[in-house]
């Protein structure tokens, strides 16, 4: 790693740091709200979202709310369904996306052109739109399972994972980086005589860190987050997401403090693996020595 | 792509395929059952047959028309006054139950404007839809370039070394870890109008002098208000593409672009900027589009509310699709939208093309 | 649904090869209670009884959160997966019975003739759904409040008429005391609207729909007396009575912590008030010249379009019907039970209780929503007319806006079956 570079005087050090500190404070505090809510009772909650109190763990301080979360809902089955579904999703759809995305820019073939820009255009197609008839369309198809051949796929894993593995925005996302790699060396490869798969496996993607932590984090995030989809294919209780679990707390009297303990709970699970990939791609490649 | 060893239909079928043909099942093909759902008039419930309306759906969402109207005259042939302005006639009596004005029935005003001494009315069969156009268009116009450019500032200030700088970037991405849903309720505490965080923090610092506002119940501050938080949820996650396309560019331009002595602002515009062409694309395109969807934080915080202020295109195909059980109404705005993104990122490739 | 596929077939195949031995037979139902932990206790309890007290029929209950609870039966029904018995909310029957989700109870009236009205859910003249209870709102206040203020108390048979109910707004206003005079519940949007909040406009008599015809709206919703209901409404909000955004903490809270003089509110929220004043008093709704009226009907049971097992489903709801069940749901969450001798069962509801007088207010006041499956349009319609008013909006155009919108959606509908 280069030492330390010439600008890095006191003064300046200390007005950077205290640049990126208030930027920090401002993304940061409603979440340091959440955190500090859930470990209060209702009453002192609303009460204290009035002053600087809502950020501080003073007051009546317990895990209370945790512990009536859980006997609320079952809090650790929904997050282990949102883990399985959105984990088995985004494994499948990095290499179906990054692999198709290696066809349209390193492969020349017939049609290419125009299947790309039909995939591009689904991107505007928002999910609500096509929701009931891709309903009509899950209840009625065929799949083979441990139990046998059974047709309509709701209530299931599958139902959640198959539709949403290959999307137009992460294609497009490899797309456009693939672009900025350099092409020259995959002709070179080539003309060696190296197959595809080889240029794939050993060339492009071990050059993909960014893209695929960028993809992972987005494709993430959106499966994680479902919500009207798992509402309208899943009846049963042992499949449910943590986002249709949330409604569970959603009652007449809303229990803010459960609320809040919940919301934590399940915001775990992404922003340990987004520190997963923060550790394992960016930060490595910000040690290969870049300047902004 | 000339090079003979680069082409192959095969390679280029198989390993584009298993992605394509999902879409094809999974997005095109529902697509195309809404589309035609819009040409009929399908309800979500009931036990009705199915029937084909043409463009009935199409015409009652984009229907407008124009009135001209002479203000009110006395006997005496003086102008009425009202609240000191010229009084025109009630414009529901020309929109309802009127055998003159069929072509008029049952729209409602949208807006006005002076012509001379008459006055123009601009009626529009569906007013709230075309509120929601207008509001999703503002918001996209405000959105796209904010976000992206505030997300290329912070994508510079942390693609610094700098002690610490991992804490601060997972920090600045946090928002963007949160579901949407979660953010618009921790905010609607920020934003309430009584004991809000954000209503006692400019009370603090002006000293009482900032009277309180209901930032969501007001419709001159609800839809800027889900603006200014949409962009603080969002732009975390353009600043890290913005970074993985910062750290594409080979440290060697940067090495020879001081060895020429060149400044701050010459590296961006020289160096940065050209090698971030592609991400540039990719973020406007990819911030035009979730603009465009705008629905989530709507849905949670004013649900189009107060006075249409927030309606959105995809909040009201929801709306309607769903709440109201006319899913032939919904897909007609599905499409609507569909045409209008289209035709803004055509737009937008024209502009960003490859010029030679 | 592998599962039910298998039972299905099981029981195809008993009742073809005759009963070699009484197997019984599943029964799949709906409910719309999870996370609330006393309700899903009691629902499960009856489960048990049920199953226990014969050997035909076990019922396998399946629980959804209430907020997602409609459209996952409207997505079951799309999807063709819809349980054998469902529960209902009573005002959004009509729309799923005549669509075909739901099938008339095989259940002997005679065992319902001693229900309350709001109950019990009829639709094209047949019952299709019924319910353990009913709900019930009132012009909640505390009894120091009406002697400080020096209000008539008043009573079911006389109550305050629309000029007294103004002079006790003005009153709280005028003490300086409160926030607001009144809590309307602003902060909960959806059904609560409709069901709150269209009885002052029927009192004032209009209504969300014409119930002769049940086809327009014209004139019931944009007619001299809605005009007259909006711009009361209207001047609630600009008047300073009512705040037109609440926050939901303030509506769980607000009366309670006295912010608010009067609080128009469920008997679901009654004990909270009660235990934060003791003095607490439930009045009924004041009279704007066609009678004072609430609204009625709650969360119902009935069966599925689709089930095989109707008679089935019908036994367990007549089972659940038994006023032991209807107590339980009483004193567990509050609720109104159906029947005068469940009530008298009941710690709240029974002759001297603290809460008898809703049971009151239901017998004397209570109006169902229009009975048609355009209800549910109609709600959403009037929810934003309502809102959109208090926020400012004109009255007339706003409601001349929804009555066009009602009556397009009844003729995209073919009348909905009137």
């Amino acid at each position: 790693m280069a030492s330390i570079s010439s600008d890095n005087h006191g003064l300046r050090l200390v007005v950077r740091y205290a640049v990126l500190t208030l930027i920090a404070i401002i993304f940061i505090f409603p979440l340091v709200f959440m955190v500090v809510s859930s470990l209060k009772p209702d009453q002192q909650l609303l009460a204290d979202t009035a002053s600087l109190r809502a950020f501080l763990p003073v007051g009546d301080i317990s895990l209370d709310n945790y512990w009536a979360a859980f006997k609320r809902a079952p809090v650790a089955l929904f997050i282990f369904n949102s883990v399985l579904v959105t984990g088995v999703t985004v494994v499948l759809s990095l290499l179906l996306c990054s692999m198709a995305a290696f066809s349209f820019v390193f492969i020349g073939w017939q049609g290419r052109d125009l299947v790309l820009t039909i995939i591009l255009a689904t991107l505007i197609v928002p999910f609500e739109t096509i929701a009931i008839p891709l309903l009509l369309i899950a209840s009625k198809l065929p799949w083979l399972g441990l139990d046998g051949f059974t047709t309509g796929w709701l209530n299931s894993y599958h139902v959640q994972i198959v539709p949403f593995i290959a999307d137009g925005l992460t294609i497009f996302l490899f797309v456009q980086y693939f672009k900025d790699l350099p092409g020259e060396l995959i002709e070179a490869a080539r003309v060696e005589g190296a197959s595809w798969v080889q240029i794939y496996r050993r060339i492009v993607m071990p050059l993909a860190g960014p893209v695929l932590a960028t993809a992972a984090i987005l494709k993430f995030l959106a499966m994680y987050n479902q919500y009207l989809w798992p509402l309208m294919v899943v009846q049963e209780e042992g499949y449910r997401p943590v986002m249709v679990g949330l409604q569970y707390f959603f009652q007449l009297n809303r229990a803010w403090g459960e609320i809040m303990a919940y919301l934590s709970m399940i915001t775990v699970p992404v922003l340990a693996f987004y520190l997963y990939l923060q550790r394992a791609f960016i930060a490595s490649i910000a040690s290969t020595g870049v300047k902004g | 792509m000339a090079s003979k060893f680069q082409r192959s239909n095969r390679a280029g079928w198989l390993m584009a395929g298993p992605a394509a043909l999902l879409i094809a099942g999974f997005v095109i093909l529902p697509f195309f059952f809404a589309i035609m759902l819009s040409f009929t008039n399908q309800r979500l419930i009931s036990p009705n047959p199915t029937e084909f309306t043409g463009l009935a759906n199409y015409r009652q969402l984009l229907g407008v028309g124009t009135l001209v109207l002479d203000p009110k005259v006395d006997d005496a042939g003086a102008v009425v006054m009202k609240d000191g302005a010229p009084e025109y006639p009630a414009i529901r009596s020309y929109t309802r139950n009127n055998a003159d004005y069929p072509n008029l029935a049952g729209m409602r005003e949208w807006f006005s404007f002076g012509w001379g001494d008459a006055r123009v009315f601009v009626l529009a069969r569906d007013v709230v839809f075309m509120t929601a156009i207008i509001n999703t268009f503002i918001f996209v116009i405000v959105v796209a370039p904010v976000q992206a450019g505030v997300a290329l500032g912070l994508a510079l200030l942390i693609n610094q070394r700098l002690r610490g700088i991992n804490l601060f970037r997972a920090i600045y991405f946090m928002p963007v870890v949160v579901s949407i849903v979660v953010v618009s309720l921790l905010w609607r505490f920020i934003y309430d109008g009584d004991s809000g965080l954000l209503n006692n923090l400019l009370g603090a610092i002006s000293f009482g002098a900032i009277p309180k506002i209901d930032w969501l119940g007001n419709p001159h501050t609800a839809l800027g208000a889900i603006i200014v938080m949409s962009i603080w949820q969002a732009v975390g996650f353009h600043m890290v593409i913005w970074l993985s396309g910062l750290q594409t560019i080979s440290p060697t331009l940067y090495e020879a672009g001081a060895i020429e002595g060149a400044s701050k602002w010459q590296t961006f515009r020289y160096i940065t900027w050209p090698g971030l062409k592609n991400t540039a694309i990719l973020i406007l395109i990819v911030i035009t589009m979730q603009a465009f969807a705008l629905f989530a934080q709507i849905d949670v915080m004013t649900s189009g509310g107060p006075l249409d202020s927030t309606q959105t295109i995809v909040f009201q195909a929801i709306d309607r699709g769903y709440g109201k059980q006319d899913i032939s109404g919904g897909s007609a705005i599905s499409v609507i939208l569909f045409v209008i993104v289209l035709t803004v990122s055509l737009i937008q490739r024209w502009l960003t093309r490859e010029r030679t | 649904m592998t599962k039910m596929k298998w039972i299905y077939g099981l029981a195809l195949a008993t009742a073809t090869f005759g009963s070699i031995a009484q197997a019984e037979t599943a029964l799949t139902m709906w409910y719309h209670g999870a996370g609330n932990e006393v309700e899903a206790k009691i629902i499960n309890q009856i489960v048990t009884d049920f199953n226990a007290s014969q050997a035909d029929w076990k019922v396998e209950l399946q629980s959804f959160p209430q907020g997602a609870y409609n459209d996952s039966v409207v997505a079951g029904a799309l999807a063709g997966n819809l349980p054998d018995i469902l529960d209902v909310d009573g005002p959004v029957m009509p729309n799923w019975a005549w669509s075909g989700y739901m099938q008339p109870l095989q259940i002997d009236e005679a065992l319902i003739a001693n229900f309350l009205p709001g109950p019990k859910g009829y639709w094209d003249g047949k019952l299709y759904s019924i319910g353990l209870w009913d709900a019930a709102v009132a012009l909640v206040t505390r009894q120091s409040t009406l002697d400080e203020l020096k209000l008539r108390t008043p009573t079911i048979e006389k109550p305050w008429t629309a000029e007294e109910f103004q002079a006790a707004l003005d009153a709280a206003k005028a003490s300086g005391k409160f926030e607001y005079a009144l809590d309307l519940g602003m902060a909960w949007s959806g059904e609560w609207y409709p069901y709150a909040f269209s009885p002052f406009l029927q009192s004032f008599g209009g209504d969300l729909i014409d119930r002769s015809t049940y086809k327009t709206a014209e004139g019931a919703l944009n007619g001299d007396a809605a005009m007259a209901f909006g711009n009361w409404w209207q001047g609630l909000f600009k008047g300073g009575y009512v705040q037109a955004t609440q926050d939901p903490a303030d509506r769980d809270n607000g009366f309670a912590a006295g912010k608010y003089a009067f609080s128009w509110n469920g008997n679901w929220a009654a004990l909270n008030s009660l235990k934060a004043n003791a003095d607490t008093v439930f009045l009924p709704a004041p009279d704007f010249g066609h009678g004072p009226k609430i609204g009625a009907a709650s969360w119902q049971f009935g069966v599925s379009g689709t089930s095989k097992h109707a008679d089935g489903a019908s036994a367990f709801i007549q089972f659940a019907l038994a006023d032991k069940y209807l107590a339980d749901f009483s004193n567990g969450i509050g609720l109104i039970p159906a029947t005068k001798t469940a009530a008298a069962m009941t710690e709240n509801y029974k002759d001297g209780g603290p809460m008898a007088v809703f049971f009151g207010l239901t017998e004397a006041q209570a109006l169902v929503r229009p009975v048609t499956p355009g209800y549910v349009v109609e709600a959403k319609v009037f929810e934003k007319a309502l809102a959109d008013i208090a926020n400012g909006a004109e009255v007339a155009a706003t409601l001349d806006a929804a009555t066009d919108e009602i009556n397009a959606d009844i003729e995209k509908n073919g009348g909905y079956g009137h």
